[in-house]
């Protein structure tokens, strides 16, 4: 059986060393450019006309605009549209190199725990940074829920404190599993499709089978790409929401 | 036991973990729907709310196939 995760090595393209620092340009690397170029290039492509009836492209940048929008201001409030571009980059950075991923033989940044962690401690310091420059100590309100019983509030201060500094393993975390466990997913169910086709006879004839399942499992990928990317948003919502307004 | 066939058992029982999760996914899904069906011009307002539920319900699953992949493929 071909080995399912093959497809997550890393490959040195140009060895490159900048003052000791080893800065090899990888088919990581090349993807993250790819994709950074692929969302800049459609953006510029699409806003190009700026018409007051939109053209398709830029009928659809507008949507991707207004979604991105629409949920920063649910869930921050009007002051939160500071954090939009922060907010509109991550959104098409991950959807972009998630969708990239999708085609077959890419390379899939968004599998690789450290792209996502990166991203995920960039997240946690920013809401740590915001939350202390515009509240203070007040940010510390963050860990002493309104209205719990004095004899509990030790226990509940710990619990928030824990779950306050889990957020960046957690939110790393989910979209570098789904992502790697759908990649997984689709190379074992397309290794059964070599397996049973080599097993010959009987074990041949069902072999469309696993390629059916393969196809489902596409789409239901495409999917997770775009939700994994929503949900990734959102949750930078909701974290920097607790840096703008600490007290529940 | 042999150590090998100990990690594949152990990344079985890990696996276990997703199924769970997905309970609670579902059962999220389902209060959703009931909640909507009885009063539905309040659903389409409490989409992100579901979204960010199920992000956290699932993350619990993930990390368990995260212990499973680790058991098989380290």
């Amino acid at each position: 059986m071909p080995d399912p995760i093959h497809q997550f090595e890393v490959k040195r393209l140009f060895p490159l060393e900048i003052f000791g620092v080893d800065a090899t340009f990888t088919n990581s690397a090349l993807f993250m450019v790819a994709g950074v170029l692929l969302s800049f290039g459609l953006l510029m492509y699409a806003s190009r006309g700026r018409s007051l009836v939109p053209s398709r492209m830029q009928s659809v940048a507008e949507s991707v605009y207004e979604f991105v929008a629409g949920m920063v201001r649910d869930s921050m409030g009007e002051q939160g549209m500071k954090f939009f571009p922060l907010i509109f980059t991550f959104f098409m950075f991950i959807l972009t190199l998630n969708m990239l991923g999708m085609i077959p033989g890419f390379f899939t940044v968004t599998s690789q725990i450290w792209v996502t962690a990166a991203l995920a401690i960039l997240v946690f310091l920013t809401v740590i940074v915001v939350g202390f420059a515009k509240n203070g100590l007040g940010f510390l309100k963050l860990f002493v829920p309104d209205g719990v019983p004095i004899y509990v509030l030790p226990l509940v201060s710990l619990i928030e404190v824990i779950s306050f500094f889990s957020r960046p393993l957690s939110h790393s975390l989910r979209l570098f599993a789904n992502m790697l466990a759908g990649h997984i997913t689709l190379k074992v169910f397309a290794g059964f499709i070599i397996m049973l086709l080599g097993a010959g006879g009987a074990a041949s004839a069902i072999a469309p089978l696993p390629l059916l399942a393969v196809l489902g499992i596409t789409a239901l990928e495409f999917l997770v790409a775009f939700l994994q990317a929503y949900v990734f948003t959102m949750l930078t919502c909701m974290y920097l929401n607790d840096a703008l307004h600490p007290g529940h | 036991m042999d150590p090998q066939s100990a990690k594949f058992i152990g990344a079985g029982i890990a696996a276990l973990g997703i199924g769970i999760a997905a309970i609670g996914v579902g059962n999220l899904f389902g209060q959703f729907l009931q909640g909507a069906l009885r009063n539905p011009s309040a659903a389409d307002g409490q989409f992100g709310r579901l979204i960010f539920g199920f992000a956290v319900t699932e993350a619990l699953g993930i990390f368990a196939l995260v212990v499973a992949f680790l058991l098989l493929f380290t």
